[in-house]
Formats: C-alpha cells, structure tokens, sequence
C-alpha cells in the first residue's frame, strides 16, 4: 500500500475532525431542533432557514465569508483577537467552527424531525404525572427521539468526512492540522501521484457506502431522513 | 419560390453563424493562475486585432496536467513551467515544435500591510509574523520557487510551522489580501503593473535565490487544426503582447 505518514496524519486528522463536529452539533443542535420542533413564534421559520442554508450555498460562499470573518478584518477575528485568542484561520479550531456552520442541517433537522413526531402527548401525560421538563426530556424525549440522534451522528460525522470547499478556503493545508483526506486527495491528483490518490479515493468510497447502509439498512422501510 | 420571414431570419442567422465561424474561432485556453491579470489584457487586444475569441481557463499547472491527460478540451496551454509542457510534448498530447516560452516569472515577497515587507525581505529573517502564505509546491511551481528561496536564506526549518499553502497562486495571494496571512511568496505579476507595486508592500526576490521560473506554451493535440490557437501562438510572440507580459513584471 503506498499510503505514507501524510496520509495516515489525514486520516487521523479527519476522524478527529469529524468526531469533534458531530459532539459539538449534537449539543448545540438539540437546543435548537427542540425549540424549532415546539416553538410557535415567527422566528421559527427565519431560523430554520438559516439552519438549512448550507444545504444549498455552495462552499465556496461559506468558506469565502468564514474567511473574511475569521480574519482580522472580520468581526469575529476582531473579537478573538481582542480577547487575546489570535485569528483561527488556518487551524484546526477554525476548521472545527467552519465544520460545526457546513454540517448543521444534517444534525438539526433529523432531530426536529424526531421532537416533532413525538407530539403532545407524552409530554402532556409527563406532565400529569409531574415530571418536571428536564426530566421529561431526558426520560421521555430523549429515548423516543433515540433514531434521530442515531440518523444526526451519522449524516453529521459522515457529511465532516465528505468537507472539502470549506476546508480548502480556509485550512492552509497545513500537515497534521488542517489537511484533511479530501485535501490530501486534491494534493495528489495535482501533483500526478494518483496511486496514493486511488488508494486515499477508494477508502472514502467504501467508508462512505459502508455508513450509508448502516444507515438505510437498518431501518428498513422507513426514510433515513425523517426518521422517529 | 417565397419564403416566409421567419424563415428568412433563420436562414440568415445560419448563414451568419457560418460566415463568423469561418472568419473568427474560438480558443481555449487553460491558462496557469499567475498568468490571469496579463492574459486579460491580452485577450482584448487579440480579439481586437485577429477576430478570434479567446476562451481561458485559470487553475494550477498540475491540475491542467491532469485534466489535459483526461481529455479536457484545451487547445492552448499557458503553463508556469516549462517541465510540464515538456512532459506533454514527450507523451504526443501536444504539436510537435509548438513549445516555446512565453514569460519567465518572477517571485515577489508581498504584504498587503503598506510598510510590512522591507525591500530586502529582512521580514522574513525577524520572523515575527504568524503565517507565511505560499503556493502548493507540489502542484505549483511559483510555490516550489518560494521553497528553494527559504531553503537557500537557510529559513526552511525556523518558517515551517508558520506556512500556508494556497492551492494556487491565486490562492496564496487571497490569503494574504484578506489580512489572514500577514505576508507570502506570490507572483509579481499579481501585485504589479506598469512597473511598479500597486499596493501594500513586497521585496522583489532576487532571480538567483531560485530557479528559473520559466513559463511555456504550447499548442494541445485538441488544437492542431484551430487556427485561432496558431494565430495565439504567434500573438504571444508578438511585439505587442510582449509589451503586456513586461508591463506585468516578467521577464522575457
């Protein structure tokens, strides 16, 4: 196998990458999916679009505005070089953040979908019996939503794997911090080595199939996508 | 025998697209990153003078390699080394005797901060900056010359934490621009014009600090029998385009 250390860094560095997003996407993304499943305020609709916009910008938008709001020009680089932190361009929290904003919708909307085929009901029936909220959440909600959670791990970690645009603009490509597998594929096509290219290639191809049939697999007769 | 108007206008409008066809023909060209802001200028005058329309393409010289091998549609490369035309012309993907150089580039240390880069490049030896923007060496060879100038101002190991890499010069010069790189390697051509820096600041790197940045040409298989990619070949030759590639910091 003519994989070098460069491309066992990569692998490693996009596991990393990707287990970091999903964890931070299933806590920040279950606020939210819970409050757009629930809520009837007009705000429901503006930010749920907002949610899903890098379902469709392509990533190039995303990965051109993170990097002129990263930098110290941008209003974020400003904060964080105030507060003493230096600008996360071309690093690996950068590309954590930038994964967290490209990844979102394919977190928050399995769970919303899940809070809302729960209904009233049980939450109504917890409440008789006077569970409080937090407990209603985390002993009700939370084991009836279960095949959300699983379909947002999997389409969020999967989805991190398959980052490329965004990464591209705002990485660096820097060994071991912000050059991922798909990066690194890019690298070896330019650079005409396409042994290493076809064997970096292949595992995604295979590592991608393999976590889709998990996912289509094993619910069968149900839609991945809108699960509970 | 009478025709009707539409049919009139049909028949007109072919008879138009034939005649512009046989006048004028369209070229593509995959054209490398550094080259992009001269060969704008240079396509005007060409389509002014010769009729034909220019069609560019702007990436990295090994990911033309890559498409060309895999059936891209170019007609002419404008490459930013003469290593890769080379290996074109020794797999028959090129015309034979079409080669030649048409601009040898020159590096030039840039920081969009006015004041920044002293005309020495001394910046680079202070050290003080976070990042060091630089083209990917291994696609790109403005990329692989800023590596030899570290190497040979011995600066390989004290910068090696602080470089980025930009897919091409393009991108190496974005990251400098938007301020996320304080400082990089990009090619003269992209900060300059009639002679001199249009902004921030640069060191012009001395041309022996590397090797020569030789930029080749050639005609593509897909372009033998196009007479506009003949007819460009001849342009970039030319008094006038020569004039444009100088007016952007090559050598000729």
């Amino acid at each position: 196998m003519p994989l070098d250390a460069s491309d066992f860094g990569a692998i490693w560095l996009t596991l990393k990458l990707a287990s970091l997003t999903t964890l931070i996407l299933l806590l920040v993304g279950t606020p939210i999916a819970w409050w757009l499943a629930r809520t009837r305020s007009w705000l429901r609709g503006p930010v749920g679009a907002v949610v899903a916009l890098p379902l469709v910008l392509p990533p190039t938008v995303i990965g051109f505005y993170l990097l002129l709001a990263l930098g110290p020009h941008g209003f974020i680089g400003k904060t964080t070089e105030a507060l003493g932190l230096g600008t996360v361009v071309f690093s690996f929290t950068g590309l954590v953040i930038g994964s967290v904003v490209y990844s979102m919708p394919f977190v928050v909307q399995p769970l919303q979908n899940a809070f809302t085929a729960i209904g009233e009901r049980p939450l109504e029936v917890a409440a008789t019996l006077r569970a409080s909220p937090w407990d209603t959440f985390f002993t009700v909600v939370l084991p009836l939503a279960r095949p959300g959670f699983i379909t947002a791990s999997i389409l969020g970690f999967a989805h991190t794997v398959g980052e490329f645009g965004v990464v591209l603009m705002i990485g660096g490509n820097i060994p071991d911090k912000t050059r991922v597998v798909s990066v690194q594929i890019y690298d070896h096509v330019e650079a005409m080595e396409y042994a290493q290219a076809h064997w970096l290639a292949g595992a995604m191809l295979v590592f991608s199939f393999l976590v889709l049939l998990a996912l289509y697999g094993s619910r069968r007769g149900k839609s991945a996508w809108s699960s509970a | 025998m009478r025709m009707s108007a539409p049919r009139i206008a049909l028949t007109g409008l072919f008879t138009l697209m034939a005649l512009n066809s046989a006048w004028a023909d369209d070229v593509q060209v995959a054209v490398a990153a550094n080259f992009t802001a001269p060969i704008q200028a240079i396509a005007k005058d060409f389509e002014k003078d010769t009729g034909h329309k220019l069609v560019a393409a702007f990436g990295a010289t090994g990911q033309f390699y890559a498409q060309i091998k895999n059936g891209a549609p170019f007609e002419v490369f404008l490459a930013a080394d003469d290593t890769t035309p080379a290996k074109l012309e020794s797999e028959g993907a090129t015309v034979k005797g079409s080669r030649f150089t048409y601009a040898i580039g020159t590096l030039a240390l840039w920081s969009a901060k006015p004041g920044y880069v002293d005309a020495k490049g001394e910046v680079l030896k202070k050290n003080e900056f976070q990042h060091l923007s630089i083209a990917n060496p291994k696609a790109a060879p403005y990329g692989l010359a800023a590596t030899q100038v570290l190497d040979k101002l011995k600066l390989t190991e004290a910068t090696k934490a602080k470089i980025v890499e930009g897919q091409n010069i393009t991108q190496a010069f974005q990251f400098v621009s938007t301020g996320n790189a304080e400082l990089g390697f990009v090619a003269l051509s992209q900060i300059y014009q009639d002679g001199k820096v249009t902004n921030g600041s640069a060191w012009i790197v001395p041309a022996e600090l590397h090797d020569p940045i030789r930029q080749d040409a050639v005609i593509l298989e897909k372009g033998k029998d196009n007479p506009a990619a003949k007819a460009l070949v001849e342009y970039l030759k030319g008094p006038k385009a020569a004039a444009v590639i100088k007016s952007y910091g090559y050598e000729l």
